[in-house]
């Protein structure tokens, strides 16, 4: 057992971490502040081939491993939260259920230019009513003719109104509960496809979270994506895969939180001395690395088992989603602490990812839910 | 076109330097890295290689560690990449550097061999220089923008105030600047395919047309007396000023103590 | 021939435009300083077009002899005819040292000339002596005398190396322009000139001028400059330089400049910044105002005879290097230093 990265991971994170540095950093605090996509940052991403990593060659991607794009977005978060959520959005729930259930044609048509970041993608499941319980879908799909029509909204959609690609569940056959939805291609543009609110949230303030409306949408019948009636389980599916990739986002906040403490109480001076030199400073950042680093390997394995077997039941990744996301909301918390009144204030960035690692115990599964899964699978 | 790229792995001197015992530097304890000249340099080629086409070769002098700069290289998209290593070349200044260079490559074939204008752990800008010297080839030094128009680089060579516009006929030797260009980054594939490409390894007897008594510390004439840390003046007096005219008042003092006024 | 044989310290006149510049004149004060130490003599070697006018200012400022190379080859810097021209003095005259200027000309020629002759060449020198080799006797080897020991900094500023070219000759340095002090000049000096042929030949290494373009600068030389007032990252923006530093400077009659964060923050002009990829300065006065102070800028100025530094941070290296460290607000400070110096020149005039 060996758990050293290879040379070549080493080498793509000190990448990741050279352009999270140089091009997302700077970035940061404005895109929080102003609430603003950060279009050139994934343009420049999409260039270099950040936006495709797992995805193999012959799909317009780079053929690296999940455990490559699992370092990406921990890197990006570790400075921005924002700029992570939208590359892993865009990679575990809308390229990866292409790749893994899209027909040739499918693959051609969207995952190349997703891959290549030419466009971006999104994934429409949640409802206003149907949220923990993705089964309770109202959104409809009708086959009339070559085309399905399509009817109702989905809320909280990352990078909604930015992306061109949309995988969009639908209930096609209502009589049969889960068993009844669909998945489906949707393109931007597409009549009847139209975007209500944008949210306005606590954290991760950059990234667009929008409502997608559909009225009468009609889209070609070509672009079902699987067979009917198996979109709970791409559904299930692509958001085990998901959770890797926001444990690592919620690892990179943790992380980055842990990087800027220490910094920072080597220099700040109370009573005399730096507060490096207190012991509650020291056991409390003991703690804070002990809690990442132990979420960094729960993460890594999951990245590794999602290589060995991208079906797997999802146990390490919902462990590592559960563990991460709260460790990222612990760590988060005591850096500010530590920071004291300044960390409190927005100029200083473990306020910021504070905010921001809330959202980690929340999306693609609650904490809750990923304790349904872990439990389940070790019940049954 | 054949484009032959020198880079070297330095230490990071922003993380600051250690020592030896002896008081020779502890190059295994610094982060090391490719130089950040040479690295304009490669991207100057790379940008050639998209222009017009051409088979970019990076070639590095080193310890058998210097491999990761090569394969750095080549995630950012050179083609080929030779690392001469041998217990011999080890302590050379910058004419045994560049003999080494030199007999490195006169085995390839080239139109241009473009190398930094320094290193940043030597900062000597010399070893490009001799290299087209031993060579016997025309030298643009300081280059900050080039094109190729038929068999000749014409290129801006940057002096302290102006610049000259050089014509040149291949094959020719150019030294970059870092301030020439922003290099490229590597991508995520360029990485893995990297590592799954060959690395050609070179030693003494692979060095043509070479003297042993031109290489390494043997060949190197010149012999490094003493050197340490700098030693830097002690600090002065420290003042914390209550407000701007109590400070202002401070420094008006010292100027009159100095007869600055 | 015995390396004893090599004799004389020559010193490379580098010209633009005909005109001898600052660095040949400080390389021909330390120049002599170093001939007198060895008993010998300081040369001048003078290359260009129409060029031998320029033979009076390099007598005025010490040299013992200047050896004109006059050819049309030589009118603009060229790498190749200029390492022929040098390497056939040295063939022909065969000096001990022969030094150049850490300039883009210098550092472009000194390694061709020290590849062509078969020498070493130590780049960037601030300190240059007559001395042992090694320094300390060292049992069963011989300790060389009248060695020329080169100083350097390496890595960035971070280490400082001394370096000897025992076995060969001439031993080459080039040094760093603003370091060395020129001689006060003697309108009366005369020196021996030597118009040498140095027999050019066109050959491969050979290039073509184009175009020569000169940049139009409306700055003053900070190396010459007696008093610097200095910005760095703590100025915010370009507009502060013009609005807090440069009424202090006008007043004192010096210049404004700038460390390398300004340079690439804010927009400052390259020739105004001073440091390890600037310039090197050691000015009278040296105010350092928001400037951390880097290693790399420390290189450029810690020469200064009197170093006064503003910051907010107590813990800035720049107070390391500073005679005066001020911890404060500069937009504070300056403002209110300036009205000061403005009322106690008033005052001294009044006297």
């Amino acid at each position: 057992m060996d758990f050293k990265l290879s040379q070549e991971h080493l080498m793509a994170r000190d990448l990741f971490r050279s352009f999270a540095e140089n091009e997302v950093k700077p970035l940061a605090q404005e895109v929080d502040e102003e609430e603003r996509f950060p279009v050139e940052t994934i343009e420049k991403m999409g260039k270099l081939g950040f936006m495709g990593i797992p995805i193999p060659k012959e799909y317009g991607g780079q053929g690296c491993d999940y455990l490559t794009y699992a370092i990406c977005v921990e890197e990006l978060a570790k400075v921005c939260g924002t700029t992570a959520v939208i590359l892993s959005a865009h990679t575990s729930l809308c390229q990866m259920p292409i790749l893994h259930f899209g027909t040739e044609e499918q693959k051609q048509k969207y995952l190349v230019p997703l891959a290549k970041g030419e466009t971006l993608g999104a994934f429409g499941l949640t409802e206003p009513g149907a949220g923990t319980d993705a089964s309770g879908q109202h959104t409809k799909a009708v086959l009339d003719g070559d085309e399905y029509v399509l009817n109702g909204s989905k809320v909280f959609i990352t990078n909604g109104y930015y992306a061109d690609t949309y995988v969009i569940f639908a209930m096609t056959n209502k009589d049969l509960g889960s068993k009844g939805i669909s998945a489906f291609i949707v393109e931007k543009g597409t009549p009847g496809f139209t975007f209500g609110t944008k949210e306005k949230k606590m954290g991760i303030r950059g990234s667009a979270t929008y409502e997608l409306v559909f009225t009468d949408c009609r889209i070609p019948k070509e672009n079902l994506l699987g067979k009917e009636g198996q979109g709970y389980a791409i559904a299930l599916n692509t958001l085990n895969g998901g959770r890797v990739g926001i444990a690592a986002q919620a690892l990179g906040l943790a992380a980055g939180a842990l990087e800027v403490t220490t910094a920072y109480v080597k220099t700040r001076k109370q009573f005399g001395k730096t507060l490096d030199r207190f012991q509650n400073t020291q056991f409390t950042l003991a703690d804070m690395a002990t809690r990442t680093e132990a979420a960094r390997l729960l993460v890594y394995k999951s990245a590794w088992e999602h290589d060995a077997d991208p079906k797997n039941d999802g146990t390490t990744s919902s462990m590592a989603k559960l563990y991460a996301a709260e460790t990222a909301s612990y760590v988060t918390n005591r850096a500010v602490q530590l920071h004291g009144g300044y960390g409190y204030i927005r100029e200083y960035d473990v306020e910021r990812m504070m905010r921001d690692a809330k959202i980690t115990e929340i999306y693609e599964g609650t904490s809750e839910v990923q304790r349904m899964v872990i439990s389940h699978n070790l019940l049954k | 076109m054949k484009i032959v790229v020198c880079i070297k792995q330095v230490p990071d001197t922003a993380g600051g330097v250690k020592f030896n015992p002896d008081g020779t530097l502890d190059r295994s304890a610094m982060l090391a890295i490719m130089n950040p000249d040479d690295k304009a340099g490669l991207e100057a080629a790379l940008r050639l290689k998209d222009m017009y086409g051409a088979e970019v070769t990076v070639l590095t002098m080193g310890l058998p560690k210097a491999d990761s700069i090569l394969r750095e290289a080549m995630a950012m998209g050179a083609d080929n990449a030779i690392l001469v290593t041998d217990r011999v070349l080890g302590g050379a200044d910058t004419w045994a550097t560049s003999q080494t260079l030199a007999g490195a490559i006169r085995n390839l074939d080239y139109d241009l061999i473009i190398t930094g204008r320094q290193a940043i752990d030597g900062d000597t800008a010399q070893v490009g220089p001799q290299l087209s010297v031993h060579l016997g080839l025309p030298l643009v030094s300081y280059t900050q923008n080039l094109k190729i128009e038929d068999g000749y680089v014409i290129a801006e060579r940057l002096f302290d105030d102006r610049h000259h516009v050089l014509k040149v006929k291949m094959p020719c030797l150019l030294t970059a600047l870092s301030e020439l260009n922003e290099p490229r980054y590597m991508t995520p594939g360029g990485i893995f395919d990297a590592f799954k490409a060959p690395v050609t390894v070179w030693g003494r007897k692979d060095l043509k047309d070479t003297l042993d008594s031109d290489l390494g510390k043997v060949g190197s004439p010149t012999q490094i007396a003493k050197a340490s840390d700098k030693v830097r003046k002690g600090a002065g007096t420290l003042h914390v000023a209550e407000d701007g005219s109590e400070g202002a008042e401070y420094i008006l003092s010292k100027l009159k103590e100095k007869f600055i006024i | 021939m015995a390396l004893e044989e090599y004799k004389g310290v020559y010193v490379f006149a580098q010209q633009v435009d005909n005109k001898v510049e600052n660095i040949a004149l400080e390389l021909l004060g330390k120049g002599k300083a170093l001939a007198q130490d060895l008993g010998t003599e300081v040369v001048a070697m003078l290359l260009g077009e129409n060029i031998g006018d320029q033979a009076k200012v390099l007598a005025e400022y010490g040299a013992d002899k200047v050896i004109v190379v006059d050819h049309p080859y030589l009118k603009d810097y060229m790498t190749e005819p200029y390492t022929q021209a040098i390497s056939a003095i040295i063939h022909e005259f065969k000096p001990e040292i022969v030094l150049f200027g850490a300039t883009a000309i210098g550092r472009d020629l000194a390694p061709c000339v020290a590849a062509t002759v078969h020498t070493g060449l130590t780049a960037d020198c601030t300190k240059l002596d007559i001395g042992d080799f090694p320094i300390n006797p060292i049992p069963g080897k011989t300790q060389l005398h009248n060695q020329l020991l080169m100083t350097r900094p390496a890595f960035g500023g971070n280490t400082i190396a001394t370096i000897a070219i025992p076995d060969f000759r001439p031993q080459m340095a080039t040094v760093r322009p603003g370091v060395m002090q020129k001689l006060a000049p003697n309108p009366e000096a005369k020196a021996e000139v030597v118009n040498f042929d140095a027999k050019l030949e066109k050959n491969d290494r050979f290039v073509e001028i184009l175009d020569v373009v000169k940049k139009v600068s409306e700055y003053v030389d900070i190396q010459d400059a007696k008093i610097l007032i200095s910005g760095g990252r703590g100025m915010q923006n370009k507009e502060n330089y013009e609005k807090i530093l440069r009424p202090l400077a006008n007043l004192l009659g010096g210049q404004v400049s700038s460390s390398r964060a300004g340079v690439d923050g804010f927009g400052i002009p390259k020739e105004l910044q001073v440091g390890q990829t600037g310039k090197t300065v050691r000015p009278k006065l040296y105010m350092a105002c928001g400037i951390s102070g880097a290693i790399q800028h420390l290189a450029g100025m810690e020469e200064s005879d009197l170093i006064i530094a503003i910051n907010k941070d107590e813990t800035a290296p720049i107070f390391d290097v500073a005679d005066y460290g001020i911890v404060g607000d500069l937009f504070q400070i300056v403002p209110a230093l300036t009205k000061l110096v403005e009322q106690e020149l008033a005052k001294k005039k009044a006297l």
